[in-house]
Formats: C-alpha cells, structure tokens, sequence
C-alpha cells in the first residue's frame, strides 16, 4: 500500500475506534467493573487492548476484503507475478513487535494497582492483624475463602493457616459480608475439587485449587455501602467443579462499616447460640433421652 | 495425438522426465481390499470418512448444548447430561476430528505432492489408522455406561476416583492412549517420508508448504504426545492402583496435572491449525494466479510457532497461585506467538494483492479463515495479557476465542482443502453452487454464534454451566448464538449433501481441474496406484507450472482443442508410444 492510501485507511481506523469507545462504555464490548479498583484498572487495560486491536483489525480486515474485491479475476487482467518483498515483510515484521511492546509496557505500568492491594480508606475498618500484610500499612480485613462442591465457606480470620484461631472464627456460607471503603484480602482454597473465586465487578478470578493458597483483595467504595442493606456483588465459580457447578454461587454484601461490626456481633452471637443448642442436643443423645 | 509432441531425445537435455518402466497391479475392489489396504490413498480417504463421521457427532453435541443454552434456567437436559455432552463433544472435536483429519489430508497428499508413491512405512500407516478406529470405539463405547464428565481437559482431582468413580474417565484415558499412539506412528511416519522419499530436485526450498506444515506438525505430536500419554497414565494409576501424583493430601499435586496436560495442550492447538495454515498456504496462490508471497518466510513462520508453542502453555493457568514472574515469562512467550502468526497473514493478503482472484469455493473458505482466523488470533491477545485474562478465563470469551481459532481456523481451512483436493481424491468436482451456499451459511452462522459469546464472557458467564441466571443481557446473546449455531449445522449439512451428490454424480474433474503448481496435479484423478508412472525433476516449488512451460515451448505455443492440455502433453511425452 501506497502512504498516499495508508493514511485515509488509518484515519478510517481511528475513527471507527473512537466510535467504538461508547459503545464498550455500554457493557457488551468491556469487561464487568466498577465495584472495586482492581477491576477498573483490568477494564482500563482491556479497553486500550480493544482500542488497538480494533484498529489492527480494520486495517488488516480491511485491506484483505479490498484486496478481495479490487483484484477480482478479469478478462485480460495479468496477475503480477511477485515472490516478495524483503523490506515489507521486514516493515510488518517490526510493526507487529512494536504494538506488542506497547502493550506488555502499559500491561506492566498497570500491574502493581492491580495486583497490590492499597491502604484501606481513613473511613474504613482499620485492623492491625492481617496476617498476610499486603497492603503497604500491613492492615485489611482478611477472609479466608473454601471453595466445596458446591458452596462457598467464608471464615473471618486473620490467619486462615492457624486452625486453632479459626475454631472460634465467624464464618458464613455463600454470602460473604464486607465494609466498604475497606481493604478485603482473600486467602483462597479448595478441600475437595478445584474452584475457582469470581466476582466480575471486584477484579480477575483467582483458581482455589486443593493444597495451595491463592490470593486476591478487592476494596468497595463507599457508595455501595450507603443504602441500608448495602449492595450485592452476583458472581459464580469458574472452574468446573461437578454436577452442580452451575450453581455454585458467590455472593458479597457491601455495608457501611457500622453495619459491618454489628452483623459480625449477631454473626458470632448466632453461632454461639446455635453451638450451645448443639452441645445440649448431643448431651441428651448421650445421655440415652430421647425426648429433647 | 502423441504424434503432435516431440518425444524426448536423452535425459540429459529433455525437459520432461523419463519413463520408470513398472508393471501395477489393478486396484483391488471389495470392502476387504479397503480393511486391509495399506495405500496410503485409501487410508486417507478412510481417515477423511472417519474424522467427518466424528465432526457430525461433535456437531450434534454441540447443537443439544446450544439447545439447552437457549434460554435462561432451561431444564431440557440435566446437569449429568449436560457435563457429559460437553466433555464429549470437545474431546471428539480435538482427538477424533480436527487433529486425524488434518493427518487424513496428509496421508493422501504428503507422498503426492513430493512425488513418493507411498508413505515410507505404509503398514504403519494402516496400524495409524485402525488406532484411531480403536480410540473412537473404546470412548463412544462409554455411552452404554457412562460417559466422562470432566471436561476435555479433565482437571484433577475432579477426574480422581474419589469424584468420579465411573468408568467414563477410564474411556477417556484408552481414548488419549489410543489415538496418541495413533498419532505417533503416523507423525513418525510422516518425518520419515518427507525427509526421504522426496522427488529427486525436491530441496528443502522447494518442499510445498503444506508438505512443511504437515512436517511441523509431525514434530509437534512426536515431541507433545509422550508427555501427555505419561500424564494420563498417571491419573490411570492414581485412579486404580493406590498411586497420589494428584492427590494433594498425599503429597501430589493437582497443578502437576494441569502443568503436564497443557504442556501438551498448547502444542496441539497448534497440531490443529498448522495444517490448516498449509492448506491455505495452497489454495491461495492457485486461485489468485500468483506465486505465494514469501514463501521463505510463511515456511520459517511455520517452525518458530511450532517453537513458540512449546513455550506457552502456562498461559492456560493465569489463575492459578504461580509467581508473577512465570505469569510474566507466559505472557511474553504468548505475545512472541503474534508475530509469526501475522507475518503469515500478511503474506497470505500480499499473495492475493494484484493477483486475478477466481471466485471458487475452496478459495472463499480461504478467504473466510483469513477473516475469521485473524479476529481468533487478536482475541488471543487479550487472553495472553494475564492481568486482563483473570477476568476472561474460564468464560464465554475464552469459549468464543479458542472456537474462533480452530473452527474459524482449522475448519474452514478444512472445508477449503475438502474442496479444492476432493476432484483429486474422487475424480470429479464438487457442485459450486452448492459449495458457495454452504459457505455462506456457514460464515454467518459462525459469526452469529461465537461473536455475541465474547460479550456473555464480558458479562460474567462462566464456562460449562448447565444453565445461567436470567441476568444483564445473558438470555438474548444466547438466544442468537444458539439460533447462529443451526445456521452453521446447516451450512455444514449443505457440505456433505454436495459431497454425496458429487461422489457419484460431479462433473469429470480431469487431472488438473484448477490449473495448480503441486504435484499431486501431475497424476489422474484419481490417482493410480503407483501414483505417477514417472516422476519429473523438481527445478523449483511449483513443478507444475515448469512442466506446462516445457510442454508450451514444445508445442510451439500452440494450443487448440484438439491438442491435450499440457498435462496430458507432459504425461504423455513421459509415455512415448503409450498412444500411438
């Protein structure tokens, strides 16, 4: 291609990528985001991906249907009997690497907020006790995640190695409970197939795979938590895990951080009721009663 | 008629080739002649028979998931079902479709295109062959008890055991067993002949691209398939005999499995698309008129993405706890992979760039992979950016991705090949009407069905789900999908009625149909079977358009339609008094 027609095509590109960024801005084109930053800056690098490749894809797409219709087999047309063309097969040789490089720098500019959890909020909850200090002031509120066919096992705990301190731990199934504006660290695992965490809105998915701990955080802005009742993240495991896979359901409910320290408070006061009625029960059945 | 063409005087001066005196034997007839043949014509014509009869059964499970996707919370199948139909409809697509067939069209074309009269070991061949018949039956056999429902890649420790106990695994191992074994002795087979049995003048430069494709891929599965046979023995020992490779409890570990499965994994997407890659590396020049464009550089593309491959396949494992700098180092292998694949691209749009395009079926199907195949290769980038790819994993994105690269890539490559070389295998064409139809049906619903699946990923749609939620716009991007994935049934459905119909009834075909440059043009169609009573010398990498030069200047440049084409001239010069 001439640069006298390598220009109105590359304008063409750009245009019709500008057209494409409300479009992505509406859902279909761009990954779920918005509930934490992670998320946001993985549909940030997503969307400059998009950008490029769409003009990549015009422009590729676009000469090879050009070249389609123009050189359609015509009487007396002769077709140029060309072998090659070093300099242009070096030219897009290069080119190709060159978008490559551009992508892998932003990828790298953007890899430390999406993988390193930041501080909590001066509005958040602010504990001292994390066992894994991931945030730079080593506090955030730390989960531990158990992945089993087919519900998800939620323990509040700062150390999920430590069974001893977990014994006594608050937990909650499939709906995990969160104060905004809060650093949430997540230690992943699986006890009996591998699974995988997914909430779309909070960042990437992160495999909770047997004999090994993985780990991702999320923190939600303060506008989830303003409504009473706060705000549902929906999400689903994402590795096939049995039968009921499809139902193997995530939830995560964003308070405000008030509303965070009074349903633990319940949280612990339920399990200890229910613990208590527990120990009655089995008391009686040993004791040989029958009647409760 | 011979009287008009010149007989050659010495080898030495001649241009047309001498004659290798050489009794053949009739062909035999009878279906015990095709069971215990060992020419490497009829075995691949059974592979091609065998690998479509698969591609229909895959194509069926996939319409039923489709059917059960359609609409939000459907309950048509249950989840067993469900799971079942998915594991065999990938395995039956990668294992007894996709990677034999493209083994099918190497079996008939390798020794043709290099002018070998067969294979270099044809019973190994045949035991290739029966192999792969083998695998098909132990894993459909599964169906009378209980078929795998572990996916294609049947993680671990979901396919321990301990989670499924059955015997559908088991199948699925024999199946992995049996056609890699298959595989192995054909990929062997193939070096072997390629590397000696080539036409004397036939060097490395001037091996046809589909011959190197087909090399390529024979040192892929040579160098892939070991591992993935002791991966799968091993799940076989952990399952029946006490053993813990897997079992993290015991000391195992069930990323060895996921380390080892891909370690092959990746390779053999791979080992689909490079014969593919080859296919259109033919069919683009022939029915552009022009001499391929870089012909050099599409063949060292080739062997460096057969290089690069090797070192990927983390990449499938982004979300598991790795270090950053293994997620790192996969990143950048995978993004190394681009760029050979779009030199090809580019090399295959300059090919077409200032040719006389003829609109034929096979090279639409050509056209249509470029076009498909290329928004595959960009969605490939998305998914290689690790970061970005913690959100597509696992998805509906990654589902339409991976059927982007090997429908929209291998398939289409294969119908194309399937229509350019069925005059050769049958002797008569395919009927283009019905040829454009089928194709047409066949790239709007590719398009309908797996363009609008990026967008369910997008949205949060996990892969392998019997049902979804009736949430953000699930239910009508699968809705189209599924009603895109009749039309592509019945775009492929349009494929094999031509294919019936013609088998009997196609116009006569004639040696050289599409005035080609290989050398499988060179024979009848079909081919006898000695293949070529003589053999040219090769003086570059179209054999073919030297040979109608020489016969032109022997002719006087005159052509009428009483004189024979100039492959009949050339084969009847290498016969002197054959006819008179």
């Amino acid at each position: 291609m001439t640069p006298r027609r390598a220009i109105p095509a590359l304008l063409v590109a750009l245009a019709a990528a500008l057209v494409l960024a409300p479009v992505a801005s509406a859902g279909l084109l761009t990954p779920e985001h918005g509930g934490s930053s992670n998320a946001d800056d993985i549909n940030w690098l997503y969307t400059v991906t998009l950008i490029v490749a769409a003009i990549v894809f015009l422009g590729v797409e676009g000469v090879l249907l050009y070249s389609v219709f123009k050189f359609k087999a015509r009487r007396g047309a002769v077709p140029a009997q060309i072998r090659g063309n070093t300099r242009l097969e070096i030219g897009w040789t290069v080119g190709a690497a060159v978008i490559l490089v551009i992508l892998a720098t932003l990828t790298f500019i953007k890899l430390d907020d999406i993988r390193n959890p930041p501080d909590s909020s001066a509005t958040g909850l602010q504990l001292a006790d994390s066992s894994r200090r991931l945030p730079p002031n080593g506090k955030s509120l730390n989960i531990c995640v158990n992945g089993q066919q087919y519900i998800w096992r939620y323990t509040y705990s700062a150390d999920c190695g430590d069974s001893a301190k977990n014994l006594g731990a608050p937990f909650s199934y499939e709906e995990m409970v969160v104060p905004v504006d809060t650093t949430v660290t997540l230690d992943i695992k699986a006890q009996d197939v591998a699974h995988s965490w997914w909430i779309p809105e909070l960042g990437g998915k992160f495999d909770a795979i047997p004999g090994y701990t993985n780990h991702t955080w999320f923190k939600i802005p303060a506008k989830f938590g303003a409504k009473p009742g706060g705000t549902i993240f929906y999400g689903q495991c994402a590795e096939l895990c049995g039968r009921n896979h499809a139902n193997m359901i995530a939830e995560v409910r964003a308070v405000s951080v008030a509303e965070y320290q009074q349903w633990l408070a319940q949280r612990k006061t339920d399990i200890q009721d229910a613990e208590t009625k527990g120990a009655a029960q089995r008391k009686q059945l040993e004791s040989g009663s029958t009647t409760p | 008629m011979a009287a008009t063409v010149e007989a050659p005087a010495t080898a030495s001066t001649a241009p047309i080739p001498q004659v290798v005196a050489r009794r053949v034997d009739p062909e035999p007839k009878g279906w015990v002649s095709w069971v215990t043949t060992t020419d490497h014509k009829r075995i691949g014509i059974m592979y091609l028979v065998l690998t479509f009869a698969f591609f229909l059964l895959g194509g069926i499970e996939a319409l039923l998931i489709r059917l059960q996707l359609s609409v939000p919370n459907n309950d048509l199948l249950t989840p067993q079902t469900y799971n079942e139909l998915f594991t065999m409809h990938g395995t039956t697509m990668v294992f007894l479709f996709v990677v034999p067939v493209m083994a099918g069209f190497g079996n008939y074309f390798v020794p043709l295109m290099i002018g070998a009269r067969d294979m270099a070991f044809p019973k190994l061949n045949a035991l290739s062959f029966w192999l792969l018949v083998a695998g098909g039956l132990v894993f459909y056999g599964s169906l009378f008890f209980s078929p795998p429902e572990c996916g294609w890649t049947c993680y671990s420790p979901l396919s321990d055991n301990d989670y499924l106990p059955s015997g559908g695994v088991d199948a699925w191992i024999f199946l992995i067993h049996l056609t890699g074994l298959s595989s192995l002795v054909g990929a062997i087979n193939f070096y072997a002949t390629i590397a000696n049995m080539r036409a004397p003048g036939m060097g490395w430069g001037r091996l046809p691209l589909f011959v190197w494709a087909i090399l390529t891929y024979a040192v892929l599965l040579i160098l892939a398939l070991p591992v993935i046979a002791g991966a799968v023995t091993l799940l076989l020992t952990d399952r029946h005999f006490g053993t813990h490779f897997y079992d993290p409890g015991n000391g195992g570990s069930p990323l060895l499995w996921q380390h080892l499965f891909w370690f092959f994994g990746h390779p053999e997407v791979y080992i689909m698309v490079l014969p593919g890659f080859g296919i259109i590396s033919e069919v683009l020049p022939v029915f552009a008129r022009k001499p391929v464009f870089g012909y050099k550089a599409i063949a060292a593309s080739t062997v460096v993405i057969a290089f690069l491959g090797l070192l990927v396949w983390a990449h499938h494992m982004f979300a598991t706890p790795s270090p950053s700098l293994v997620l790192i180092f996969f990143m950048m292998s995978s993004f190394l992979i681009a760029v050979p694949t779009g030199v090809k691209i580019f090399n295959w749009i300059a090919t077409l760039w200032r040719g006389t395009i003829e609109y034929k079926t096979p090279l639409l199907f050509a056209v249509g992979f470029i076009g498909t195949f290329l928004i595959g290769g960009i969605t490939g980038i998305f998914v290689a950016i690790f970061p970005v790819d913690w959100q597509l994993t696992d998805t509906y994105f990654v589902v339409a991705h991976f059927h982007y690269v090997l429908m929209g890539g291998a398939v289409f490559a294969v119908f194309a090949g399937l229509y350019y070389w069925f005059p050769k295998m049958s002797g008569r064409m395919l009927g283009e009407g019905l040829g454009k139809t089928s194709f047409w049906l066949m790239l709007v619903g590719f398009h309908v069905t797996f363009l609008v699946q990026h967008s369910a990923g997008l949205e949060g749609m996990p892969r392998r789900v019997y049902e979804y939620p009736d949430i953000r716009d699930l239910a009508v991007l699968n809705m189209i999908s599924t009603v895109g994935a009749f039309i592509l049934g019945l775009g492929i459905l349009v494929t094999v009625i031509n294919v019936l119909i013609s088998v009997k009834r196609g116009a006569i075909a004639g040696p050289d149909p599409w005035k080609a440059n290989t050398l499988e043009w060179f024979t009848s169609s079909p081919p006898p079977v000695n293949n070529f009573d003589t053999v040219p010398r090769i003086r570059s990498v179209e054999p073919m358009k030297d040979i109608r030069r020489q016969v032109l200047a022997q002719t006087g440049g005159v052509v009428s339609s009483a004189q024979p084409t100039p492959v009949e001239a050339g084969r009847m010069a290498a016969h002197p008094g054959a006819d008179a």
